[in-house]
């Protein structure tokens, strides 16, 4: 039922069949995708997968080879990026250095017929939105990183864009500064209600921002799918290894049922594995997926669906928020990970001992082979 | 170690003078009341100041090297804009060899840049006139126009161009807004490095001049009069402290060019 009513919302940037090659190299390979109005759009990749490059084919900045872009419904192929309905942050802020925060910021609107009076309250209104009030007159180069990034950003939106285009606007700035900036730039665009589109390498960021979130890799967008989708059901196997962690088991196909998979692991043994947990084409060969925080000490209650591995625990580390343990279960060096929240409660296997971990076959994930 | 401290101390005391006496003695003799050019001194005067002030031929010759100067310097500064904007945005078949040619006069001798240039010219049938000299210092400044254009247009990021153009600036209104004003500390070095080089070229002056002499080409016809030997050195002494003052103009916007390529890439 939530399918269906997103279905509906209205596509603000449709990229149809874009493809973009540099010399010999194919940045973005045949990529269609819609990006609905007022949602924070994510597009998520390692470097060099032309997440960058699709970010500026919707600026203007790029030309795709094949293929259409439509803003607003309108066909903006050959529309040059100042009269686009978009405008952007980049990744190095480009502040212009000749002129102080408040020509920085009211620079798009000196083309418009506005007064200098308007202009001056606007750029007060909106470096106030901001939290930089009353830096008008600052020199730019005596900003610091942070406050660039604020002056990019209230000089985007200044002039009220369809689609605001962030390239990796937090990659320059610490870890705390980051997070914080996360969280304001997720208010801000649900107050203000501009369509957001980040590129950025950075999965956390991602998955906490995003409303949607794209993973590119090699110039081809894998899936496009709410950040839990992303993360609880991986629709490709380098979507499953990139986002979190994913312990993999190579293993065969028997035979297959309406409603499920029969698989053979060297590890797992035998297993039935539900169809709506099957992604990819149909090969003798697949990969069974399951994430770390699936595995359990103890056996929970499941019945049939609970399974079983025995090995012996080789490493624990401590990470903080979780404990991530190594688990040797023999057969062919195969290492599993298991991740656990310390509860502070009961104690955890000691390195050394020989344990039984439990999983349910409705987490698991198979991808058949490439 | 302390021993070859104390050499290299007298071996920089020594480079030093030997660099600088010339221009030290220049302003002392033009201030000393005989005509002579000999040590003892024989006393202050600023008589051969004065002198200056009389001589009608050197008015016109100053006047005929600041032409020269202003325009030679603005035409290459024009078309080193154009080169330099050219090599630092966009890659075309051949850029590495025009660059080359166009920074060959840097190393070529003048003298053969002279007698080639008066050859060329009069194969063409042109009469010899200041045009010509200007003609001939925009062949000689542009290559060094052209470098510090480079620099200056090289350290332009690109995005600030994207980011105007993506504010709704067309590509003249950046062009404006934005290249130039980066670029002006660019422009103006190039304009007064092309000055002074143009205000003290003799040779390709005395091949391309016709009968309007530069200010250097009339200093060389005064040197055959002892007696005008000591408002030569005055003369001197005003040409070093303007050129000085000038090269202090061109290394403070130099260094301007280099700041805001530094505020560009600090606090990232």
């Amino acid at each position: 039922m939530k399918a269906t009513n997103e279905d509906l919302v209205h596509a603000i940037v449709s990229l149809n069949n874009i493809k973009k090659s540099f010399n010999d190299i194919v940045a973005v390979n045949d990529v269609s995708v819609q990006i609905r109005e007022g949602e924070f759009f994510s597009l998520l990749g390692p470097s060099g997968c032309g997440k960058t490059t699709l970010l500026r084919i919707i600026a203007g900045f790029e030309s795709p080879e094949t293929g259409d872009i439509l803003i607003n419904d309108k066909l903006v192929n050959s529309t040059p990026p100042n009269i686009r309905p978009t405008n952007m942050v980049f990744q190095n802020y480009a502040i212009f250095p000749h002129l102080n925060v408040q020509e920085n910021v009211g620079y798009g609107l000196q083309n418009t017929k506005l007064t200098s009076k308007s202009i001056k309250n606007k750029v007060d209104e909106i470096l106030d939105m901001v939290g930089l009030g009353g830096f008008n007159f600052r020199s730019s180069s005596a900003l610091s990183g942070g406050q660039k990034q604020r002056v990019a950003l209230a000089r985007a939106l200044i002039l009220k864009p369809r689609v605001l285009l962030l390239d990796e606007p937090l990659s320059a700035l610490d870890k705390n500064l980051r997070e914080q900036m996360q969280f304001e730039l997720r208010q801000l665009q649900k107050s203000i209600g501009i369509t957001f589109i980040l590129v950025t390498h950075d999965q956390t960021e991602a998955l906490t921002m995003s409303d949607r979130i794209g993973v590119m890799f090699d110039g081809i967008v894998d899936q496009v799918a709410t950040p839990e989708d992303i993360y609880t059901k991986p629709a490709t196997k380098r979507v499953a290894s990139f986002i979190g962690n994913m312990n993999f088991f190579r293993s065969n196909i028997l035979s297959s049922t309406a409603e499920s998979v029969r698989v053979e692991s060297d590890l797992l043994g035998v297993l039935d594995i539900d169809k709506v947990n099957i992604f990819g084409g149909s090969k003798a060969k697949v990969s069974i997926g399951i994430r770390p925080e699936k595995f359990k000490f103890k056996k929970p209650n499941g019945g049939k669906k609970v399974k079983s591995l025995a090995g012996k625990l080789i490493q624990k580390t401590f990470l903080g928020e979780n404990l991530l343990f190594s688990l040797d279960v023999g057969k062919k060096a195969n290492k599993v990970y298991i991740s656990l929240t310390p509860s502070g409660e009961g104690a955890y296997p000691k390195v050394g001992e020989n344990v039984t971990v439990y999983y349910s076959l409705n987490d698991l994930l198979a991808y058949f082979e490439v | 170690m302390y021993k070859t401290n104390k050499l290299l101390k007298i071996f920089v005391i020594g480079f030093l003078i030997f660099l600088y006496a010339p221009a030290v003695l220049l302003p002392i003799f033009s201030f000393n009341s005989s005509q002579v050019i000999s040590f003892p001194l024989s006393g202050f005067s600023t008589k051969w100041f004065g002198q200056l002030l009389n001589e009608d031929t050197l008015h016109d010759a100053l006047l005929n090297s600041l032409i020269i100067a202003v325009l030679s310097s603005a035409l290459a500064t024009m078309l080193g804009t154009l080169t330099a904007r050219a090599a630092s945005r966009y890659k075309f078949f051949g850029q590495k060899v025009t660059m080359g040619f166009i920074l060959l006069p840097l190393i070529l001798p003048e003298i053969i840049l002279g007698v080639c240039l008066l050859t060329v010219l009069i194969q063409l049938g042109l009469n010899l006139s200041l045009w010509t000299v200007v003609l001939g210092h925009t062949l000689l400044i542009l290559p060094f126009a052209t470098l510090i254009l480079l620099s200056a247009f090289n350290n332009l990021n690109i995005s600030l161009e994207e980011a105007s153009l993506d504010l709704g600036m067309n590509a003249w209104q950046t062009f404006y807004k934005i290249i130039l004003p980066m670029v002006t500390p660019g422009l103006i070095s190039s304009l007064l490095i092309g000055f002074v080089i143009s205000l003290d070229e003799f040779i390709i002056a005395f091949f391309l001049t016709g009968v309007d002499p530069t200010l250097p080409v009339y200093i060389w016809s005064q040197l055959r009069f002892p007696a005008k030997l000591p408002s030569t050195m005055a003369l001197g002494t005003i040409l070093l402290i303007v050129s000085l003052i000038l090269v202090s103009f061109f290394e403070y916007y130099r260094r301007r060019i280099e700041k805001y390529s530094q505020a560009l890439t600090r606090g990232k």
